[in-house]
């Protein structure tokens, strides 16, 4: 049985309050907070065993590489990842995304050839792609979001063509929630030979990952949104494409023999992590994915499917509120953009935290998705991880019919 | 219905009722001075309109846009505030509005003459949402630059 009560004690900063009320968290696409478990393993590092790794004979740089490598293994292991040496660090999926535009495609991808992403794509899966297509002359191409908010696959096999070198899809959106399922575009791509990159900042922390099922060339993702500290990342490679990619950045660390004429590369992962790497958080990210496989990664999904629902049934109590987003639970992961009539989201924002409702509004880095397929200059955005409770989805509704009273009665209100 | 824990300093009367009935909403025709402001990280978007008369003084205005009522509330007071105004004065409103919203006091002086604007001060216990209030006015600033650079003596 989840036990939500318990896991809020693992999490300090839950405990505090904000403009005197006690602080309601729903900004979790932005970030998650982190348990004691992790913050302890960061401050334990740096500690008792903070050296530089991968140099020097001496105690704690010893300990430091075996932290750090032992970390790697955890992490693989969590998404299943084959061998240590295919998980390489990075700072967020955003930089495990450049490192593929720049490592990978700069290399594989010509004038002439297309790369495929989808209408729902975070900027981060998108602009390092248009950057790829000026610089190489290569053609982007979007997969289409549907009214429904799932995506459109039912002309896949035209949008994937001979020319088509990868598609780069998110597996969960972080404005509409919706699951995107990638086994249609992994069948699409394989009949016309592109790779396939999964932006998994999203789904890497609220369900079950194994990317040898999913059977993907490249999975992004980022630590901090799964409990995780902020500045580490990581990228899976499939092993016969990471083996043929060149280095990403060039310096120490990644090299095997250096001449002033020339560089050899170091062996896999460590071609790829040039420069002294971020040992702390790397260790802190294991903790991190222990704590969640301690809970099971189903279980946090059911749990969040129960808030979500219960929450889009409240929402509807307040007929001024419009959501996106599918209605069908098991395509979509507890995030919920929301648009009030007659109230813009940067003041729905400002009431909620005056109520201790700390949610995200704006665009969400998904501007054309907003803009032009939602058409709205921005939505207001709760999403839900392992700790929330439906007493605080409760009180964001509260919250939220307090926020339309005071805008939609500005006159009478002190009448 | 009063608001607890200052939100009625940010959200004053007279901003709400601006907000939702803003003055001098529309845009002008083939006006002397224009410019568009957009705040990417809200979505808040301005565009103003001004023609000039004879003597070289605002004498119609108008805006148009969307997002908070912050950023909208403020482009309807500054219309209002602009209007019979010189370029130069204009320019000169500009830098007193970014120095009260920046932390100066109103004097009492400031608030016969800018009336409306004092409630725009509250604004100023919500940092974050300074750059809301400022979004016309840097627009503003906007226009009269444009409008110099065209109009070089």
């Amino acid at each position: 049985m989840y036990d939500v009560a318990t896991v809020r004690k693992d999490f300090p900063i839950l405990s505090r309050q904000v403009h005197g009320k006690p602080l309601v968290y729903l900004d979790n696409a932005a970030t998650s907070q982190k348990p004691q478990a992790v913050i302890d393993a960061w401050v334990d590092y740096y500690t008792r065993h903070n050296a530089n790794v991968h140099r020097g004979v001496h105690t704690l740089s010893v300990e430091a590489t075996e932290a750090y490598e032992a970390a790697r293994e955890k992490i693989a292991r969590f998404f299943n990842v084959p061998a240590p040496e295919q998980l390489l660090f990075t700072r967020n999926t955003t930089e495990a995304i450049n490192l593929v535009a720049m490592a990978w495609a700069s290399a594989n991808v010509k004038a002439g050839d297309e790369i495929v992403v989808s209408e729902v794509e975070h900027h981060s899966n998108l602009v390092p792609w248009q950057r790829v297509c000026e610089v190489t002359g290569a053609t982007l191409k979007l997969i289409k979001v549907k009214p429904d908010y799932t995506l459109d696959f039912s002309d896949l096999d035209r949008t994937l063509t001979a020319r088509t070198k990868l598609v780069a899809i998110t597996q969960q959106s972080n404005v509409l929630g919706t699951i995107v399922p990638v086994k249609p575009v992994m069948d699409a791509a394989r009949r016309v030979g592109a790779l396939v990159l999964v932006d998994g900042a999203q789904s890497a922390p609220h369900s079950k990952v194994d990317v040898q099922a999913m059977d993907c060339d490249f999975f992004a993702f980022s630590g901090h949104k799964m409990l995780a500290p902020m500045g580490i990342g990581g990228l899976y490679v499939k092993r016969g494409v990471l083996e043929a990619m060149e280095p990403f950045l060039r310096g120490g660390e990644m090299v095997l023999e250096v001449t002033y004429e020339r560089a050899t590369w170091a062996d896999l992962p460590y071609k790829f992590e040039a420069g002294t790497p971020n040992v702390a958080d790397a260790i802190a990210l294991s903790a991190a994915v222990e704590y969640l496989s301690r809970l099971g990664m189903d279980e946090i999904r059911q749990h969040e499917v129960a808030l979500t629902k219960h929450a889009l049934e409240r929402m509807r109590e307040i007929e001024e509120i419009t959501t996106f987003g599918p209605t069908d639970l098991s395509l979509r992961g507890g995030v919920i953009s929301f648009y009030m009539a007659d109230v813009h989201p940067h003041d729905i924002g400002t009431v909620l935290d005056r109520e201790g409702i700390a949610i995200r509004t704006g665009h969400h880095c998904a501007m054309p998705l907003v803009r032009s397929r939602l058409n709205v200059p921005a939505t207001a955005r709760a999403s839900f991880y392992l700790y929330n409770t439906e007493a605080e989805v409760d009180a964001l509704i509260e919250a939220l019919k307090k926020t339309q009273r005071y805008f939609g009665n500005a006159h009478a209100r002190r009448a | 219905m009063l608001m607890p824990d200052g939100l009625d300093d940010l959200y004053q009367e007279i901003i709400l009722d601006h907000y939702r009935h803003p003055r001098n909403k529309g845009l002008l025709a083939d006006a002397d001075l224009q410019a568009e402001g957009y705040n990417p990280f809200c979505g808040d978007q301005v565009r103003l309109t001004m023609d000039l008369d004879e003597s070289g003084h605002v004498h119609k205005v108008g805006f148009d846009g969307q997002g908070c009522s912050i950023s909208q509330a403020s482009a309807s007071i500054l219309t209002k505030l602009v209007k019979g105004r010189s370029v130069d004065e204009v320019q000169g409103l500009v830098a007193t509005v970014r120095r009260i919203m920046q932390g100066a006091d109103m004097t009492d002086e400031q608030k016969d003459e800018l009336g409306e604007l004092e409630a725009l001060e509250g604004v100023k216990k919500f940092p974050i949402r300074v750059k809301c209030a400022l979004l016309p006015w840097t627009t503003l600033q906007d226009a009269v630059s444009e409008y110099r650079k065209t109009h070089a003596q």
